[in-house]
């Protein structure tokens, strides 16, 4: 069974490619990149004249709340929204009910991200039973399953003790530890981020030395311990900084950006739009700033999502009482593309690589994870980047709404997708 | 005007328009007879989701005084205690055919959250950490009784700014009416990102008291202290306490205010408090330029000219 994609463009960051050429696909592998107009005469031929053909995106950050919060999301949704964002392949934080603390519930995502069968789902195992901070999870047995890494996400680990022992362990086990760095004693109650908004609305603030500290601390416990570190969607110039320094130090060390806190700032909270609040919060322009150069100087190793479905009637409350998150999956690479290729701070191969074959080295994914090297699964994107379009909150895939990027005209969507060589065309 | 959410977004005009209409009401409330028919037939419903007596009793006189009817729902005995959303409660209120909803809430936003959801005209009566317009607007009714215009006079704000409603209602229509204002507090107690505010911030009492008209004492909480933001009432007091020695930093015939209810010997002293020596407290007059005030809003709101037409 051959396919062969031609008349595009393919942009493959991990091979140095860049040139206009045609994709063959078979038996669901990658089996040749042929220049332009190349006659292969049994394959199904797909016309993407005009399209950028690359590996599928890789989102190593997503919420897809199954089991447990299905009312917000679940894997068929959320792998829905994935399609439609491009992406071939995501993984998922362990905040779910129950917590993905047991191989049980690895290998029930991953039997259930199968069986919908629109993008590949890799587990996320919690750091800690119930994610309450206190006593290891079998991490070896996560492992074992199908985890990929390990993660305090959502609940941070704040006791430096049980860092120092889950990253001891992980460093055994050759396996990554994400970390959300907050300094919880710093942003109690809080919000938002602290500062000249958050006064004007009376938010409690979200200082951003909270996550500052927190970094700080986790790098250090990563030199002691040769743990390999992930930092999580990092907000502040203050973390892009200490990163910087650590990995100057040779600290293992990486790190990744959302969208939303290099587009928007603090002031999107206003009129207490609670689709703008999310964990790390929207911060400064001087920190919008910071994240860009940190992209663009490879800093910041890759770009992800954390995409968070919430319920419209969980958002429609109080800023305070309402839950911080919001989606990303379906308005990633449209934002990628506008707000970061289009005014030159990245190529948009750079682009392309954090959102492909980087994410992949972060996490140590198999070989064949975000390329199109022959033999790798077909995981491919095709992507229109002239389409001119608005993102409408009543038109995603996915179950909840909460998007502060309604309304914002942007540049840039996925066409569809490839996963093994079949063909994920989304609506 | 449809709603008095906050001052930031009240225009000068309309500031003007609310004081001129409480300083003619306040006649009334020198009768012997103290009603007038003003809102017959109209359904005030005050939603209080934190304990207040002087706030809900003040709404409820004005209501009254103007024969508005004043239906005053206590949280803890109303299905919130049963889980429901401030939306749904909203929505059931609105339904019940109330024709303006005067709400208190600890969280900051839920005046605007309920405008945002209703049709009906919406008072702020204190959200969270916010603003708190009504206190604010009988602060100045006060001072430009006692001060004329208030473009020009130097108000200062002292005590825990951070977390008071009251001090940010103050900035916003103060400024804009052309006071110069000054914040006094602790660091702890003094807000982030003060300095891009239109005012001046000081941690010093003698400093920003310093050619004052006006001193607007605020309540210190108790809990700040169990929070850690101090070490005591007694430091508290001695830092910035305002009393006759401390009010000699001030100008001499400085107009005293305090939202009440006070903490006397800790951000005020009985003297000051009680306008002795010579002092000019005008603390109890507030409470009456509060009555005139929320009649003035609720009127503008409400009263026909005002017009809610969305109802239901």
């Amino acid at each position: 069974m051959k396919m062969l994609l031609f008349g595009g463009r393919v942009l493959d960051p991990s091979q140095n490619i860049d040139r206009n050429a045609d994709l063959l696909i078979e038996d669901g592998v990658v089996s040749a990149i042929l220049d332009s107009g190349s006659f292969i005469g049994d394959a199904e031929r797909i016309d993407v004249s005009g399209k950028i053909v690359t590996p599928g995106l890789l989102d190593i950050h997503v919420h897809l709340r199954e089991p447990g919060f299905e009312y917000k999301e679940d894997i068929e949704s959320g792998s829905r929204a994935a399609a439609a964002g491009g992406f071939t392949r995501v993984c998922c934080m362990p905040n779910t009910y129950p917590a993905i603390d047991t191989a049980a519930v690895v290998l029930q995502i991953i039997n259930r991200a199968n069986e919908v069968g629109l993008c590949r789902v890799h587990p996320i195992g919690a750091a800690t039973r119930d994610m309450q901070g206190d006593q290891l999870t079998e991490v070896d047995e996560l492992k074992s399953a199908g985890a990929v890494a390990i993660s305090d996400d959502a609940f941070p680990l704040q006791n430096a003790d049980t860092v120092l022992r889950t990253m001891e362990y992980c460093a055994m086990l050759g396996i990554p530890l994400l970390t959300h760095n907050e300094d919880k004693l710093l942003t109690e109650k809080g919000a938002m981020n602290e500062g000249y908004n958050a006064t004007v609305m009376g938010i409690p603030g979200m200082p951003r030395v909270a996550e500052d500290i927190a970094v700080a601390r986790n790098i250090l416990l990563a030199q002691k311990t040769g743990c390999r570190l992930h930092l999580l969607h990092i907000s502040t110039a203050g973390t892009v900084e200490l990163l910087r320094r650590a990995k100057a130090d040779g600290i293992p060390v990486t790190g990744e950006a959302c969208p939303h806190h290099w587009v928007l700032t603090d002031a999107a909270c206003a009129g207490y739009n609670t689709d703008a609040k999310m964990n790390p919060p929207l911060r400064t322009p001087e920190d919008c700033e910071a994240v860009k150069q940190g992209l663009k100087d490879g800093t910041i190793d890759c770009i992800v999502t954390d995409h968070a479905p919430h319920a419209a009637y969980e958002k429609e409350v109080e800023f305070d009482a309402a839950p911080f998150g919001i989606l990303g999956l379906e308005t990633s690479l449209p934002l990628v593309y506008t707000t970061l290729v289009k005014p030159g701070i990245l190529t948009l191969s750079q682009a392309i690589a954090k959102m492909t074959a980087e994410p992949a080295r972060v996490l140590g994914l198999a070989e064949g994870i975000g390329t199109l090297k022959v033999g790798a699964p077909a995981d491919v994107a095709v992507l229109d980047l002239k389409k001119e379009w608005t993102i409408d909150r009543n038109a995603v895939q996915s179950k909840s709404k909460n998007t502060p990027f309604h309304g914002m005209r942007v540049h840039g969507k996925a066409e569809f997708t490839i996963v093994g060589g079949r063909v994920i065309r989304i609506k | 005007m449809r709603h008095l959410i906050s001052l930031r977004e009240t225009s000068v005009a309309d500031i003007l328009h609310i004081l001129d209409t409480a300083t003619s009401f306040k006649e009334i409330l020198a009768r012997p007879v103290k009603k007038v028919p003003t809102l017959r037939g109209r359904a005030m419903i005050t939603l209080f989701y934190e304990n207040s007596t002087r706030t809900r009793t003040s709404f409820e006189m004005a209501a009254k005084i103007m024969s508005a009817e004043a239906i005053n729902i206590a949280v803890a005995q109303s299905s919130v205690a049963k889980g429901e959303s401030l939306k749904d409660t909203l929505l059931t209120l609105q339904s019940l055919k109330a024709d303006c909803i005067v709400i208190r809430h600890h969280a900051s936003g839920a005046a605007q959250f309920a405008a945002d959801h209703l049709g009906i005209p919406i008072i702020n009566a204190g959200d969270g950490r916010h603003e708190h317009p009504t206190q604010a607007l009988l602060d100045m009714l006060t001072i430009r009784q006692h001060k004329g215009d208030i473009r020009g006079l130097t108000v200062a704000i002292v005590g825990d700014i951070h977390h008071s409603r009251v001090a940010r209602s103050n900035i916003w229509g103060l400024t804009k009416m052309g006071a110069n204002v000054h914040l006094i507090g602790p660091r702890t107690l003094l807000p982030n990102s003060g300095e891009q505010f239109p005012v001046k911030v000081f941690d010093n009492l003698q400093q920003g008291l310093e050619g004052a008209d006006v001193v607007n004492v605020l309540r210190l909480q108790t809990e700040r202290m169990e929070k850690g933001l101090l070490p005591s009432n007694r430091e508290y007091s001695r830092l910035f306490g305002i009393s006759v020695r401390s009010l000699k930093w001030a100008k001499p015939d400085a107009l005293i205010l305090h939202p009440g209810p006070m903490n006397r010997g800790v951000e005020i002293s009985a003297e000051v408090a009680d306008g002795e020596h010579g002092i000019h407290s005008a603390i109890e007059e507030q409470v009456t330029n509060g009555v005139a005030v929320r009649m003035a809003a609720l009127y503008l709101l409400m009263g026909t000219q005002g017009s809610p037409t969305q109802e239901g």
